[in-house]
């Protein structure tokens, strides 16, 4: 065997590895997913019918397709907690992912303007949280906001409240925990793309007569815009699905979609629907994800 | 050939009566500890092409940056035009700048960059696309209005940022560094091209270099510095031929410096001697406070030191022999860099006006050079 | 000699720092609080941290943890660490579109979607769940963020080291080892630490895809945060976020350490010059 074909047989190796494993536990499953969202729920193990075998024969094969239904479907439609914990969990990622893009870029433009000595050390602390553990970080706020926790002790010793907040529990609490949780997926590529801007961009364009103020709106957030679109991507997808936040910080009335599935996953044992749950959860968000593939990979091209 | 006698002419730093139209007065600028501007002071005219010169960490940038309104003086004011624009911003001083990284915003066309101070002053939009219009033919960038600047060449890239910077007609164009992207060729073409550009418009440019061959070919004056300071300010001609110290002289082209005793100091009688250059040194041009018996320097170009292999007819005064150590043709002129029997090195060019000679001088030749009293410059420092 | 920030800045950045880390010191804090009730401060005590070596099923829990953590991490990056030479070596192959689809998904992907999925795979194939079902979830989705942080050294690796090894005569694969691969070993380091969190932090995609005998800590952490906050999770959470901070640390004060030695070397080398 000569070196060229060895190098082409490691490719070849180096490619199937990764594509292989990916193939079977992350696409697979997805098919899987799927079809038993077309099955239905039954008192068994698996809870759910019919399971193909090949005990049956093509024969028996036709037979389970045949049993195959929408049925999950239909009803996720016409049952009005499923919708309204698809638009809720919309909603609540949408406003939160806002809220994120307010409080970050002031960070991460602080963070651009600060001296070049301190810039790593300041990296360090926004991704630091990050190592630690999300259910950690989303339990903290727990004793945080909760009617006898820390802020209502603070805010009554100090004689600015008389009667204790209710936070925990509601909505505002699901905000703050997703803001808190996914702030530094936010900092990190709006930072990116401010730390790489062209400082005599600004003067030229102060030069020019922009003030300053107008300069930030007119140069920075334009330019910084590839940072922009990448943090929302990154901060609203996973918030869609959120499970943690919603169950550990919401209250009975936060609908959202990843609450709504663990419980009828869990709680109610049913497969198929949880599937189903699963399946438009995916659809809806088939199109950001794609997109923000699709820019993953010309950053990359770019990059090289 | 018209403008040629006109920029002659025109000298107001000679004038007692002139106005000073940009002026630095008594200007220090301090980063922390460093002091980029050391206590300086410069007047520049209107219509003046005016270069600050010098090596990188000199100051140039910065006293160019207090004019834009970039940096302020730690100490002095800056006036324009009789006004006081020391508390100026940037954005309501009436000077552009064109920067050494061209500065183009990347998210804008061509046009809408070169619109983007017009718009900032609320230009109507008619005028502003005749301005444009009128940019862009000045540039001859016509064909790329709607392209982006990662579209265009460098010296495209170039031209665009000047576009940019006259848009406005500012009172001051501020030129940081503006060809020193540009390949040799291109920036030579280029330099002419402002020189055409800064007449035609009649502004006032200031450019920043570290070239002096650039700032000796685009000004009317040069401002020589060193860490903070003005070293010497004037034509490129007298900066040239009579340099006031060691340090001009030797960062503007190529010079001989001869360490020597200084033994009588007249008005345009200079006469010097040293055990390295075994000859009577005589010249008519120097620093009067050169003292006999004192330390100075002759500083002689290369292109004033004659060569030749015959012995010429008195070597009594200026003329030594050597022996050439190394020769350099570059086409337009040869170097020869001679070994005299001190041991020194001299150097001496001489410009081929012929294609053949019939006897080049060549390596291990023993050669003479000599040269007129009025050819070198004694210096004290 | 460029503009400093302005009081505007120092403050966001202030405010900002202040949210993101008030939260975990206060949660330290009361981690050594002696009295029962979370939100009072009743003195100073180690009492919690002894009674968590009481607790044998939190132990249990956290051992379990880390055999997980550290086997996914290992394999995840050996995969994330080909997959990331994939996408940028390899150019344009069959199905390259699918492949980088499947590397840079699951970072995204909501997690409830890829535990169910993953568990019903499990289902399908008969595959007994429990420790190692867990483990392949984790390497699943801890590879594609292995594969991000390698491939992002990789695209500025010159790749002309390479060739000249080649040109010397080293073979392609032999070139990869004793040049690439040392080179770009940070970055495989920091993939396998991101890769050892992410496994240590994960709660969903375990619940989905464990069985009898495998729980692991967030699980353990989670059935009883939603019973109410005690000082005793306060101190496992203080645990972990010191074991993360002190690693990290660790790790950036070593490769700043090299950094400057690498700088004071090139400095000496250039003043012999």
């Amino acid at each position: 065997m000569n070196g060229f074909s060895t190098s082409r047989a490691g490719r070849l190796i180096v490619r199937l590895l990764p594509y292989a494993w990916l193939l079977v536990f992350f696409l697979l499953p997805f098919l899987i997913v799927f079809k038993i969202s077309l099955s239905q729920v039954t008192l068994a193990i698996p809870p759910y019918m019919p399971t193909f075998d090949l005990v049956g024969g093509i024969s028996g094969l036709m037979d389970s397709v045949r049993q195959l239904s929408f049925e999950n479907y239909a009803f996720l439609f016409s049952d009005r907690l499923y919708v309204l914990s698809y638009l809720s969990s919309l909603q609540i990622a949408g406003i939160s992912t806002l809220l994120v893009l307010m409080i970050g870029y002031p960070i991460a433009y602080g963070m651009a303007r600060s001296p070049r000595a301190w810039r790593p050390t300041l990296l360090m602390l926004v991704i630091l949280p990050f190592w630690t553990s999300f259910l950690i970080r989303v339990y903290a706020w727990i004793g945080i906001l909760s009617r006898e926790g820390l802020l209502n002790n603070f805010l009554m010793s100090t004689g600015i409240i008389d009667a204790p907040l209710t936070i925990l529990s509601t909505n505002i609490a699901v905000y703050i925990g997703i803001v808190y949780s996914y702030l530094p997926f936010m900092v990190l590529p709006l930072y990116a793309s401010l730390e790489r801007m062209d400082e005599s961009l600004l003067e030229a364009a102060n030069d020019l007569g922009c003030p300053p103020p107008k300069t930030f709106w007119v140069i920075t957030v334009p330019l910084s815009l590839p940072g922009i679109v990448a943090g929302c991507f990154l901060v609203f997808i996973p918030a869609v699905g959120e499970f943690v936040i919603p169950d550990l910080l919401g209250g009975s009335q936060t609908l959202m979609i990843g609450r709504t599935l663990w419980a009828e996953f869990f709680n109610n044992r049913d497969w198929p629907l949880s599937s189903a749950v699963a399946v438009i959860l995916l659809l809806i968000l088939v199109i950001p994800i794609m997109i923000f593939q699709n820019m993953q990979q010309r950053q990359q091209e770019k990059n090289s | 050939m018209a403008t040629g006698p006109v920029k002659r002419s025109f000298a107001p730093w000679e004038d007692p009566d002139a106005k000073a139209f940009i002026r630095f007065d008594n200007i220090t600028k301090r980063f922390g500890e460093f002091t980029a501007v050391d206590d300086l002071s410069l007047d520049i005219y209107e219509r003046e092409f005016f270069a600050l010169l010098g090596p990188s960490g000199c100051g140039k940038t910065t006293l160019l940056r207090m004019l834009a309104g970039f940096e302020k003086p730690s100490e002095g004011r800056v006036f324009l035009d009789g006004h006081d624009i020391t508390d100026v911003p940037p954005h309501r001083r009436p000077v552009n700048m064109m920067f050494q990284s061209y500065a183009l915003f990347p998210h804008m066309s061509v046009e809408k960059n070169i619109a983007f101070g017009l718009k900032q002053d609320r230009m109507p939009k008619g005028e502003i696309a005749d301005r444009v219009a009128e940019m862009l033919k000045l540039v001859k960038l016509e064909a790329f209005a709607r392209r982006r600047p990662d579209q265009l060449s460098g010296g495209q890239r170039q031209r665009v940022a000047l576009a940019r910077s006259l848009a406005k007609r500012p009172k001051v164009l501020l030129l940081d560094e503006p060809l020193g992207a540009l390949d040799k060729k291109l920036r030579g073409e280029t330099q002419f091209e402002l020189m055409d550009l800064q007449m035609e418009l009649g502004l006032t440019f200031v450019i920043v270099t570290h070239d002096q061959e650039e700032a000796m070919t685009v000004s009317d004056r040069i401002a020589v510095m060193n860490e903070g300071r003005l070293v010497q300010v004037s034509t490129p001609a007298v900066i040239y031929e009579t340099p006031g110290s060691r340090y001009v002289a030797g960062f503007i082209g190529d010079v001989n410096f001869l360490e020597a005793t200084v033994v009588t100091a007249e008005d345009d009688r200079f006469e010097l001697t040293s055990d390295k250059w075994a000859t009577r040194i005589v010249a008519t041009a120097g620093d009067h406070r050169a003292e006999p018996g004192e330390t100075a320097w002759l500083s002689i170009r290369p292109e004033k030191m004659r060569i030749s292999l015959d012995q010429p007819e008195d070597t009594s005064v200026n003329c030594v022999p050597g022996e050439v150590w190394d020769v350099a043709y570059l086409g337009d002129i040869s170097i020869y860099h001679v070994k005299l029997d001190s041991g020194e090195i001299v150097k001496s060019s001489v410009t081929n006006l012929t294609r053949l000679v019939e006897r080049p001088i060549t390596w291990d030749d023993r050669v003479w050079l000599s040269w007129p009293r009025d050819a070198g410059v004694v210096l004290t420092r | 000699m460029r503009r400093g920030p302005s009081w505007f800045n120092i403050v966001s950045l202030l405010i900002g720092f202040s949210f993101l880390y008030l939260p975990i010191v206060l949660l330290v804090i009361y981690s050594f609080n002696a009295g029962r009730n979370v939100a009072v401060w009743a003195g100073w005590s180690t009492r919690w941290y002894s009674a968590l070596l009481q607790n044998q099923q939190l132990l249990d829990a956290a051992w379990v943890t880390l055999r997980v953590a550290f086997i996914s991490a290992s394999v995840a990056t050996v995969l994330g660490t080909l997959a990331a030479l994939v996408l940028v070596r390899q150019g344009r192959f069959h199905g390259r579109t699918l492949f980088s689809g499947m590397v840079y998904a699951p970072l995204v992907m909501p997690e409830v979607i890829t535990g169910l999925s993953l568990l019903l795979l499990f289902v399908a194939i008969n595959f007994d769940r429990g420790f190692w079902t867990v483990t392949i979830a984790h390497i699943t989705f801890s590879m594609c963020f292995a594969a991000v942080v390698v491939q992002s050294r990789l695209v500025t690796f010159d790749r002309s080291l390479e060739e000249a090894a080649m040109d010397l005569g080293c073979p392609p694969a032999k070139a990869f080892f004793l040049i690439t691969l040392p080179i770009i070993m940070p970055a495989i380091i920091a993939a396998w630490m991101l890769a050892f969190t992410l496994s240590l932090d994960d709660l969903v995609i375990a619940s989905f895809t464990t069985g009898p005998g495998a729980t692991t800590l967030p699980m353990r952490i989670y059935s009883a945060v939603r019973l109410g906050v005690t000082p005793e999770i306060n101190a496992v959470c203080t645990i972990l976020v010191g074991v993360v901070a002190v690693g990290v640390l660790v790790a950036s004060v070593i490769t700043k350490r090299q950094e400057a030695e690498r700088q004071r070397a090139e400095r000496m080398a250039a003043a012999n010059r």
